[in-house]
């Protein structure tokens, strides 16, 4: 097999991948699997500091 | 796998990261400034040698995208692996060896660069002693991450595991390959490859260090700090998914855009300018699902100043990855190539994108990991604006410069002669300069600001008490 050969067949090859990425993610029955899959990060939420609390001692909600 | 319920994240590890990402930070970017200095006053070397620009660049570069942002991505890809599989990282030793092992190189590093030992080979500096011991800590680093994904307790591997995952495996591979090189003494070693072989070699590591270090690693703190901060889910996560297939794919082939109109051959250049083109749609397809995260919850950004650090960052990799493509035209780079426009390009990407992103992860992690709120959200505010202005300075006043040096490089007189000799063109930049070092001072002082609030928040505190794994989670 020459290189063009190759090169070409590489590049449909690597284009029937893409398109079967796209057609397997956005494929109707995965939707609610992504949507779970979205929420992971705040399924786990720590009692947490939020970082918008201010304690500077001159600051609204000072405390401390 | 069983376990018990007193079943606690390993937190200590991200914590000892997170302060040594600020430390680092503060070092790397002072370097930045003393040389961008020296290209004003050159005088600044005291004609010293292990002061001279030749070393002190490299310790720059070396300090802002392995001591810097190498610890950033340690911290957190340790904390999002956690915390996304619910469960504790795989070995608590092999993570403390990846933390001491990683300050080791970085110690190294500092002592060698500005001694003149070099491989020069550009951000692969480092000799092969030192590479060797980079290979060791990045294996062990690769089995802490995989082997906590391997034992998670949450089905799917959420998308930002994915990008860490393909940073971790892509910088072994690059790292391997592009430092295979024979030892003539202890500090001296001449690699294996010659010749347009060998720059190829080496840019294809260059420019995937920028796809996967400076890149993927960054898109798993966008993937899961901008949904955390912003309190919703990410825009869409089947585009993430696209965003990332796509992404990996085309970026390994972009190297040869560093070589144009060099004795590269001429397919090779253009294969790496159109791939790099073809990679503006991946790049965008990620920063539109980072900033369209917060559709709907747009006020956040008023109130917020570290959701604005987040969303700021995407910004600027928007901007970037834009910049880049067009950069890697052959005709636009004939112009660009050389000149100051490439360190602006550069820096409006590790400022901008890099650095503020995981200076807005840092305030995230840093009072939870201490238990602490900030100290003042207020000198937040302070730093976003300080760092901001410093970047606008910095790539601006680098744009014009570039476009500047690349016209009158090319400029030549009706009898063919060039119309400016090149001290001519040096001369020119010296206001351009100037500006860029107030850019790297601004943003140099927004860091020292973050320091300094950080610091307040932490004095006295003790660690955060262990975080306990939630059990049972979204179960298998």
């Amino acid at each position: 097999m020459d290189i063009a050969l190759f090169h070409s067949l590489w590049t449909v090859l690597v284009l029937i991948l893409f398109v079967g990425i796209v057609v397997w993610a956005y494929g109707g029955s995965r939707r609610e699997d992504f949507e779970e899959a979205a929420r992971i990060p705040l399924a786990d939420d720590e009692a947490g500091i939020a970082a918008e609390t201010d304690r500077r001692p001159d600051a609204e909600n000072a405390h401390g | 796998m069983t376990a018990t319920a007193a079943e606690t994240y390993n937190d200590r590890v991200v914590r000892q990261f997170a302060v040594m990402t600020i430390v680092w930070a503060i070092v790397g970017m002072a370097v930045g400034v003393l040389i961008a200095a020296q290209l004003v006053w050159p005088a600044l070397n005291f004609d010293i040698p292990w002061l001279t620009y030749s070393r002190l660049r490299p310790l720059h570069t070396n300090a802002v995208i392995f001591a810097f942002g190498g610890s950033a991505l340690f911290a957190t890809s340790y904390y999002v692996v956690q915390r996304t599989s619910h469960v504790r990282l795989f070995s608590d030793g092999l993570a403390a060896f990846t933390f001491w092992g990683w300050q080791l190189v970085i110690v190294l590093a500092a002592i060698t660069l500005p001694l003149g030992i070099t491989s020069s080979k550009e951000y692969a500096e480092l000799e092969w002693p030192i590479d060797i011991l980079i290979t060791i800590v990045w294996v062990a680093y690769a089995i802490v991450f995989f082997g906590t994904l391997a034992r998670r307790r949450v089905r799917h591997i959420y998308v930002a595991n994915w990008f860490y995952a393909s940073y971790i495996l892509t910088i072994a591979i690059l790292h391997v390959v592009n430092n295979i090189e024979i030892p003539v003494s202890l500090w001296k070693s001449y690699s294996v490859y010659a010749g347009v072989q060998d720059a190829m070699v080496q840019w294809w590591y260059g420019h995937n260090a920028v796809g996967f270090f400076l890149t993927a690693g960054f898109l798993g703190m966008m993937y899961y700090f901008i949904p955390k901060q912003a309190q919703r889910p990410v825009y869409s996560y089947r585009l993430s998914i696209v965003h990332f297939w796509s992404l990996i794919f085309t970026y390994i082939w972009a190297g040869p855009h560093h070589l144009h109109y060099t004795a590269l051959p001429e397919w090779t250049q253009s294969l790496g300018m159109v791939m790099s083109l073809i990679l503006l749609a991946p790049s965008w397809g990620g920063m539109i699902n980072g900033i369209m995260t917060l559709s709907g919850a747009w006020h956040k950004l008023r109130t917020d100043p570290v959701l604005r650090f987040l969303i700021v960052a995407v910004s600027f990799y928007g901007m970037s990855t834009f910049e880049g493509p067009m950069m890697s035209i052959k005709t636009v780079n004939a112009l660009s190539h050389y000149t100051d426009w490439t360190i602006g390009h550069v820096h409006s990407g590790a400022l901008g994108w890099v650095a503020m992103i995981s200076l807005g992860a840092m305030y995230y992690l840093i009072p939870r990991l201490f238990g602490r709120a900030i100290y003042s959200v207020h000198l937040i505010e302070i730093h976003f604006w300080t760092s901001t202005i410093g970047i606008v300075l910095y790539i601006a006043s680098m744009w014009a410069a570039g476009v500047m040096e690349g016209l009158m490089w090319r400029a030549v007189n009706d009898d063919g002669t060039l119309s400016y000799s090149f001290i001519e063109v040096v001369e020119a930049t010296h206001p351009f300069y100037l500006v860029r070092l107030l850019g790297g001072l601004l943003f140099l002082g927004g860091t020292l600001i973050m320091a300094w609030n950080l610091w307040r928040t932490v004095a006295g505190a003790k660690p955060a008490e262990a975080a306990v794994v939630p059990l049972p989670a979204l179960a298998h």
